[in-house]
């Protein structure tokens, strides 16, 4: 099953080896890589055995593979059903039951070390991981299981690279980020919730083609796609330099199209690939849309406060109230202290003089 | 190492050397001592204009200015303040360096607010004489060359402490902007290690200005309180460099 190059796939599937060399052109293009990355695509599509790639899911929405459905450049088609080997995806796989679960023993004594292990979700580890049962067996125990043998493990989504909402506070079934409960293998981050489509395919074609996890950042994100934030490449950055901000939804600015920084967008702090890869085949993003950026492919973004606000709140303090309310009250009760000091020194040293006049009667 | 002494003997003048008048009067003769030096005075003065501009200006980026009118192309004022607090920053960054550098050349008060001799127990002893002559229950001051032991431990923490703190976090931020592959990441991404989130860099930002507010608030004052109540000088000091103690 595994064993097919991807050229042979193709070529079975009557597609010409001119098409072949556009296709490696193409891909080369959209991943940003030098005149001389297409030939050695081509050689390793044609050379390299597809890569056996094992889905799963664990605490999610499937958001995550809706997203990957609709994938224009490349098509998903073409990812799914030729460059890589798609085993296993509970979700969207024809196979069930027993049927489905041998294929993961079977990718693991056939591909050990080989295949990719692209997670969507995370496990909750509560009550010994029964929040989420897959298979009649705890998610978390599946995957570890997988986890061993796997060659990376792909975190697909705000949830299996964050925690996501299941894991916002109090985070009642203890939903955990994959790298937290894998330590000891290679993780490449996809956060967003969902991820952008071309984004997904991009970082599977990567890692088919190189046989490699692409570059990543700090966070273990993939330089490529997060390494810059939505408000860097924003196409309204313009009017937010300029000063000229929407300040009501309905208000003239926002017909004029400024920028939401007032109205919460989460643009300067979230780094993702929307503001320049967009989203449904390139037709738009949330801020082109008109609403701010909400941040969701940034850590623990349902727990920073409203999506409306530009400054976080700050719970710890009882109210809702952001660090510059709080610095404020706080800036307030030293002066108000301050005045009362010098008072007291004032009233004390008008008495003290007093006392000496007197003395020196 | 620490200047507590109830008056400053090495700077006690040749009292009879003092002019007097054809009608009897004599000039006062204060002692006076030669505290901070030339760098330390600069230092100070341009840190304090730069964390004031640094003020100001963050806190209009957190909270921008309403909106201007007229075309994008024609209109700079986020990017003019921004400018002004990242120029700011990087001023007072330099200084705060030049500063520390100084601290191993100058004089021992140079040093002064870079620790707190947490190991002395005669230093505790007079944090709490400062504590009392503030709390209104000492009658008379002791004097102090440099800093009185209060005062060290607030300067120490509430500025050496918090400035590097918003050093640290300032580039962090900064270089969000000026990318991943700019010397301002690789120095100071790793906070991005600790609140992987930069929203939460931003809301600890803005505390530690806070911070700062009641710093420059509570160090105006005793600056002016001391040099009423403490019969020394405080403020020219900064100025001139030289403490003087009159009686």
């Amino acid at each position: 099953m595994g064993a097919e190059t991807f050229y042979s796939v193709i070529r079975r599937q009557g597609i010409t080896r001119r098409s072949f060399h556009k296709f490696c052109s193409l891909t080369a293009t959209s991943l940003g890589l030098g005149p001389l990355a297409a030939t050695r695509i081509a050689n390793a599509l044609e050379a390299k055995p597809r890569t056996p790639v094992i889905w799963m899911h664990g605490l999610e929405c499937t958001c995550c593979s809706e997203s990957f459905i609709r994938s224009a450049h490349p098509l998903v088609k073409d990812a799914v059903l030729s460059m890589i080997s798609l085993d296993y995806d509970d979700t969207i796989m024809a196979a069930a039951g027993h049927q489905a679960e041998a294929i993961l023993e079977e990718t693991r004594a056939k591909y050990k070390g080989q295949y990719i292990l692209a997670v969507e979700g995370n496990p909750p580890l509560n009550e010994g991981g029964m929040f989420c049962i897959d298979g009649g067996k705890p998610f978390v125990e599946k995957l570890k299981m997988m986890a061993e043998d796997a060659m990376a493990i792909i975190a697909w989504g705000a949830c299996a690279s964050w925690g996501c909402v299941q894991a916002a506070k109090p985070n009642p079934t203890q939903a955990t980020p994959i790298d937290k409960v894998i330590t000891n293998k290679p993780i490449i981050k996809v956060p967003g919730c969902p991820p952008i489509a071309e984004v997904m395919t991009g970082v599977v074609t990567f890692i088919t083609t190189f046989g490699k996890l692409p570059e990543l950042d700090r966070q273990g994100r993939p330089k490529m796609f997060y390494s810059q934030r939505i408000h860097d490449k924003c196409y309204r950055r313009p009017h937010f330099d300029a000063g000229q901000f929407v300040e009501e939804w309905d208000d003239e600015a926002a017909r004029k199209g400024y920028c939401l920084y007032k109205m919460g967008c989460k643009g300067p702090t979230t780094y993702n690939a929307c503001s320049t890869v967009r989203w449904n085949g390139g037709v738009s993003f949330p801020i082109q849309s008109g609403h701010g950026c909400i941040g969701c492919s940034e850590d623990g973004f349902w727990d920073k406060g409203s999506f409306y606000d530009r400054l976080t709140n700050i719970k710890q303090f009882g109210i809702e109230r952001n660090a510059d309310e709080v610095g404020m009250v706080a800036a307030g009760t030293v002066g108000a202290a301050v005045a009362a000091h010098a008072a007291v020194t004032a009233v004390k040293r008008l008495a003290t003089k007093r006392d000496d006049t007197k003395q020196d009667h | 190492m620490m200047d507590a002494v109830a008056r400053p003997t090495e700077a006690e003048p040749n009292l009879s050397a003092i002019a007097a008048d054809a009608a009897g009067e004599h000039a006062v003769g204060r002692p006076t001592v030669y505290v901070y030096e030339a760098p330390v005075r600069i230092c100070h003065w341009v840190n304090a204009f730069a964390i004031l501009i640094l003020m100001v200006t963050g806190y209009l980026i957190g909270t921008p200015l309403p909106t201007v009118s007229g075309e994008a192309s024609a209109n700079f004022v986020m990017g003019y303040i921004r400018f002004a607090h990242f120029a700011a920053g990087q001023v007072l960054a330099v200084f705060f360096l030049a500063r520390i550098l100084w601290a191993f050349v100058g004089n021992h008060h140079s040093r002064q607010i870079f620790y707190i001799p947490v190991h002395r127990k005669q230093f505790w002893k007079e944090v709490l004489h400062e504590i009392r002559w503030y709390a209104f229950l000492e009658r008379e001051p002791k004097m102090y060359v440099g800093h009185n032991p209060l005062a060290q431990t607030a300067m120490f923490t509430g500025f050496t402490v918090f400035v590097a703190f918003m050093i640290v976090t300032g580039f962090a931020l900064y270089s969000e902007g000026t990318g991943i592959d700019s010397w301002q990441h690789k120095l100071f991404g790793w906070v991005f290690a600790i609140w992987p989130n930069s929203q939460d860099v931003h809301t600890w930002h803005h505390l530690g200005m806070w911070a700062l507010v009641m710093f420059v608030m509570v160090h105006v004052y005793a600056a002016i309180r001391e040099d009423i109540m403490s019969r020394q000088s405080i403020i020219s000091s900064m100025i001139s460099g030289e403490r003087q103690f009159r009686e």
